[in-house]
Formats: structure tokens, sequence, C-alpha cells
């Protein structure tokens, strides 16, 4: 298990380097990384030098990029071009609000999808289960910022029983919460139907059937437990998704996250704070993959020992 | 999120009445996907012919009109108008267009650039393999949209960088895809009885290494065409993919928000719908394509 472990966390560093690199090298997609900076600005020539040796990029790349290596193991990420406060720290200070969303979009989403996955696959092929699968076919075809809008017609602007946008108590993350959480609730009931359906399939499901046992402690004892797998991942990777839609559900109802944050920062062309949203998000994703590595070859010691 | 892994083949399936229904009921799902999705091709091809307006043309009299059928809509506006007076029906029959121009333009990108790295890594194996392997590892580790809206920042908003953006993300799912089949078809005897006889890797892979890997390939694509839009529309709403006076779904939908909380339903009601009505049409046939060309693809 410690190889195992330390060769996943090898490459959780390394990804993570590597993530960094390229937002990084972002800001040179263009040429000129001080013109990036600068656009929308009435910004004169000697302010384009002073800017440009004030950041070091007239030095050469190779010492550029063991600058920015450099500061980056430090926590410094450069400093938001409107208020000169470190960028790292502006977004940390956002990203309490977008993991109290995900985590209750995440709750949402799981509280449906895995009871709904379960009885469409007990019953497959039954009125209910296609009912239930057209509907998570649905539900995973509505764009994310339609959803919200609806939410906020029926549920803010109709029936009164939010509020449209803004932060405060639990009333106001709830729509927010309901919006992102219905994308990986379609997704992840297909996949808890189908992987269960695949495990109900097995010789060794016949057997425990084939001993009596009831059919709801095959299904929730002997069967759960195997399509419980593909689950787990889908779920961690779900958690990069929802970072993506915070983004466009945070725009919409105005909840004060990192992706409110880092769309006001593109649209005020604050582009160090863009570069350390995308870091941070990045780096949030890699730990909780790492994490979801760690449980799977907890679950199945198979995939510790290859 | 795509995750590729082929499954033993099932039990054979017994055909009996139930079964048989439930096919029929499928089926019936597939026909009405089909025919909505070509409809909405149909007003991506001629939508100056089928739209009774201009797509861009204001009145400013007539803004905010609700859909006809309503008390005070107009005849002559059947989805009613939008915060500019113009005319929402046309502007969701024109907006088809750039979604799927931008959609399919992204989808061959990364398909032909996915499926040509993926062959090479699997074929030659090596540190080709390694390092893009590893690449396809960290993009995947990467949320996204985030990355996506950051490179737009830099490079700005146009057609062609969102259909760029959108083609850099695809590609890891066909190399991965293509890397894999390659790797098992190598060893394979007919291959190497191929081989044997002196034919040239080019001819190797594009002649009998390729066709194996088309079903899978288009199974993979017609899936991914539906993330690929919803991208797309994602962008747009933003202010960071399509911009006007292009129309394009995804801003009408930005445009008209404003105006949701004054009880404006309809501007974001229909181009949300012809989205939704796209993509699920999109996902429904894609399933069915997987069912008849693959069905041990799991994804």
């Amino acid at each position: 298990m410690w190889r195992y472990i330390r060769r996943r966390l090898l490459l959780a560093v390394l990804t993570f380097w590597a993530v960094s690199t390229i937002v990084w090298g972002l800001l040179y997609l263009t040429g000129d990384p001080v013109a990036v900076l600068l656009a929308g600005t009435p910004a004169g020539q000697t302010d384009v030098d002073q800017l440009r040796r004030a950041l070091g990029f007239d030095q050469p790349l190779p010492i550029q990029y063991l600058n920015f290596l450099s500061g980056a193991v430090q926590g410094d990420l450069g400093n938001s071009l409107r208020s000169g406060e470190p960028a790292l720290l502006l977004v940390s200070r956002r990203i309490g609000f977008t993991v109290e969303l995900a985590l209750l979009a995440m709750t949402l989403a799981l509280a449906v999808s895995i009871p709904v996955g379960i009885v469409s696959a007990m019953f497959r092929g039954s009125l209910t289960d296609r009912t239930l699968m057209l509907l998570s076919m649905v539900g995973q075809s509505m764009p994310i910022f339609w959803v919200g809008l609806l939410m906020i017609a029926v549920f803010a602007v109709e029936l009164r029983w939010f509020p449209a946008g803004g932060a405060g108590g639990i009333k106001y993350l709830f729509l927010p919460a309901a919006t992102l959480a219905l994308y990986p609730m379609a997704r992840i009931a297909r996949l808890v139907r189908s992987s269960l359906v695949d495990v109900l399939n097995q010789d060794y499901i016949l057997a425990a059937r084939a001993r009596g046992l009831r059919e709801a402690l095959v299904v929730g004892k002997h069967a759960l437990k195997n399509a419980a797998l593909p689950v787990v991942t889908i779920v961690g990777l779900q958690f990069g998704y929802m970072l993506g839609g915070a983004v466009i559900t945070e725009t919409i109802f105005g909840w004060p996250g990192i992706g409110l944050f880092t769309v006001t920062a593109i649209h005020e062309r604050d582009f160090p704070v863009v570069q350390a949203a995308v870091v941070l998000a990045s780096g949030m994703f890699i730990a909780l993959n790492f994490l979801v590595d760690l449980l799977y070859g907890w679950l199945d010691p198979r995939i510790r020992f290859s | 999120m795509t995750a590729l892994e082929a499954t033993q083949p099932g039990p054979v399936r017994e055909l009996t009445g139930r079964r048989l229904a439930r096919f029929r009921s499928g089926d019936l799902l597939v026909v009405i996907a089909f025919l909505v999705l070509a409809l909405i091709v149909t007003c991506a091809l001629i939508p100056a012919t089928l739209a009774p307006h201009p797509p861009n043309q204001q009145e400013i009299t007539q803004r905010l009109l609700p859909p006809s059928w309503m008390a005070r809509g107009d005849s002559k506006h059947l989805l009613g108008t939008d915060q500019l007076g113009r005319d929402l029906f046309s502007r969701v029959i024109h907006g088809a267009r750039i979604s799927l121009i931008v959609g399919f333009s992204a989808l061959l990108i990364s398909g032909i650039v996915g499926v040509a790295i993926g062959l090479l890594a699997g074929y030659y194996r090596g540190w080709l393999d390694d390092w893009v392997m590893r690449l396809a590892d960290v993009q995947l580790a990467i949320p996204y949209v985030l990355l996506a809206i950051a490179i737009i920042a830099v490079i700005g908003p146009s057609t062609v960088n969102v259909v760029l953006v959108l083609a850099v993300n695809g590609w890891v799912v066909y190399a991965r895809l293509a890397r894999g089949q390659a790797l098992s078809l190598r060893e394979r005897e007919f291959i190497q009885a191929y081989r044997a006889l002196g034919a040239s890797d080019w001819r190797i892979v594009l002649q009998h290494i390729l066709p194996n890997l088309l079903s899978a390939v288009i199974v993979v694509a017609s899936l991914e065409l539906a993330g690929i839009i919803t991208l797309e529309s994602s962008l747009s709403f933003l202010g960071l993919g399509i911009q006007p006076p292009t129309v394009s779904w995804g801003y009408m939908l930005a445009d008209g928000r404003t105006y949701l909380l004054g009880g404006a339903w309809w501007v974001v009601t229909f181009p949300g719908l012809a989205i939704t009505a796209t993509i699920l049409s999109i996902n429904v046939l894609a399933d069915w394509l997987r069912d008849v060309l693959d069905p041990r693809l799991k994804i």
C-alpha cells in the first residue's frame, strides 16, 4: 500500500507542476506577456517598459520561468493588477464559498442519483426504469446556465421561495446548489444503474441468489460494494466538472466564489488573478483525485498490486 | 469526462415479448431524436428561408412582446421579441448555424488530431507513447472550463479561437481510444502477417489498424459532440465565445437574462430549449449508435 501511495503522490505532484507550467505559458500565447497584461489600458511605451522591468519580463525566458517557479513554491503567483494584493491570497479568500456550493451540490446529487440508479437497475426494463433513465438523459442534456435561469424564473420570480441571487444564509445557497447538482445527478444515476446491472449479471450474484438470499441483501450487501468502484471514480471527476460549472452558476446567481471572481477578473483584465484561480482550482482537483485513487486502492486491492 | 473500458460481453439476451416492446419504445425515441436533429440541421442550412424576419432587425416599439398565444402577444412574432424588439423565432432559427458549425469543426479537428496521435503512440510506443499519455493525464487534471476561459481571455473571443479551444479540449479521448486499439492490434497475428509480407508501417496503420477503430471513434465522436456544443454555448453565455452580430443561442441567453427578473421568461426559455433539444437528440442518437455499433464500449 505504501508503495502505491508514494507512486500516486509523486504523480500528483508532477501533474501539478505541469499544470502550473501550462498556466504560466498562457501569458506567452500571443508572444508578449506585457501586452496581455496591459491590453485595454491606455498605456504608453514608457509604462510598458516600466512594467516589463518591474515584473522581470525583460529577462531571458528560462530565467523568467525559474523566477515563476521559485515564486510559485513560496505561494507567490504575482499580484493583482487592480488592487496590488497577492493574487493567490485574493483567490483563496473566495474558495470557501465555492467549496460550500460544490459540497452541497454533490450531496444533493448523490442523495437523488444513488437511489434512482439502484431502483432502475433492480427493475430494469420496467416503465419506472425507462422513465427515470429518460429523465436523467434530459437532465444530462440541459445546459447549466439554462437550468440556472429556469430556476430563477420559477422559484425566485414566480413562486418567490428563494432569492434570485447574492450571498447570505442557506436560502441563498439552495438554488445555485440545485443548479450545479443536476448534471452530476443525471450522470451518476446512469452510471450507478449500468454498473449495478453489470454486477448483477455476475456468477457470484447468481450464487448468492441460489443460496436463497433475499433480493435486498443480494443487492445491498453483495452487489453494491462492487458496483461502487466506477461510481467513486466519477464522483471525483464530477468535482472537476463542478469547479468549471461553478464559474457559470456563480455568475448567474452572484454567488461570490472563485468562479464569479475569475469571470470578473477576466472582464477587468486582471490576468494574474485568473492564473491564480486556475492553478488553485487545478490543485484542489488534483488533490481530490489523489484521494480518490487512495480510496480506490483501498476498495479494490487488485489495483494496489498491479 | 469520459473513461473508456471494454467489458466482457454479457450473457445472450433472450427475446421475450417484454423485451421487444422495450426495443420498440426505444426506437421511437431514436426516430424522434433523428427528426428533431434533421429539423435543426435544416435551420442551420437555410435559416433565411425559414425565418419570418431578419435576425438582427430591431423594432424598439415592439420590444419584449410575449409569445403570440399570450394576451399581449403579436401574431407576427410567434415566440415574442427580445429587449431590442428582435423576433425571437427568427433568432432561434439563425442560432442553429453557428452551434453546428463550431461543434462539427471542433469535433473534426480534435478527432483527426487525437486519432493520429493515439495511433502513433500506440504503434511505435517508446518515449512518444510515454509523453503523449502523460500530457493526456495532465490535461484531464485541469478543470477545463476554467482553463478555456483563461485561454480565451488571452487570445480574445472569436469563432476561430472558440473552435481551437474546444478542439484542444477534445483530442485526449480519441488519443486514448486509438492508442489502446493500436497497442492491442499490433500484436495480433493478422498484423504480424502483414508485417512479415513486407507491408510498411504506414500501410499497416492506415489500412489495417485504422478501419478497426472507426466504429468506436464514431460512437465516441457522437457523444463528444453534445459536450462540445454545450461548452461552446457556455463560453458564448459568458461573453467569451461567439460575438454579435453572429446569432448564438448562448449569447441570446446571456443577453436576455437581465429581463428575466422583470417577468420576460420567453427571452431565455426558447433559446435554451433549442440548445437542450439539440443536445438531447444528439445524446439519444449517440446512445443508439453505441448499442448498434459497439455495445461493449462503456462510456
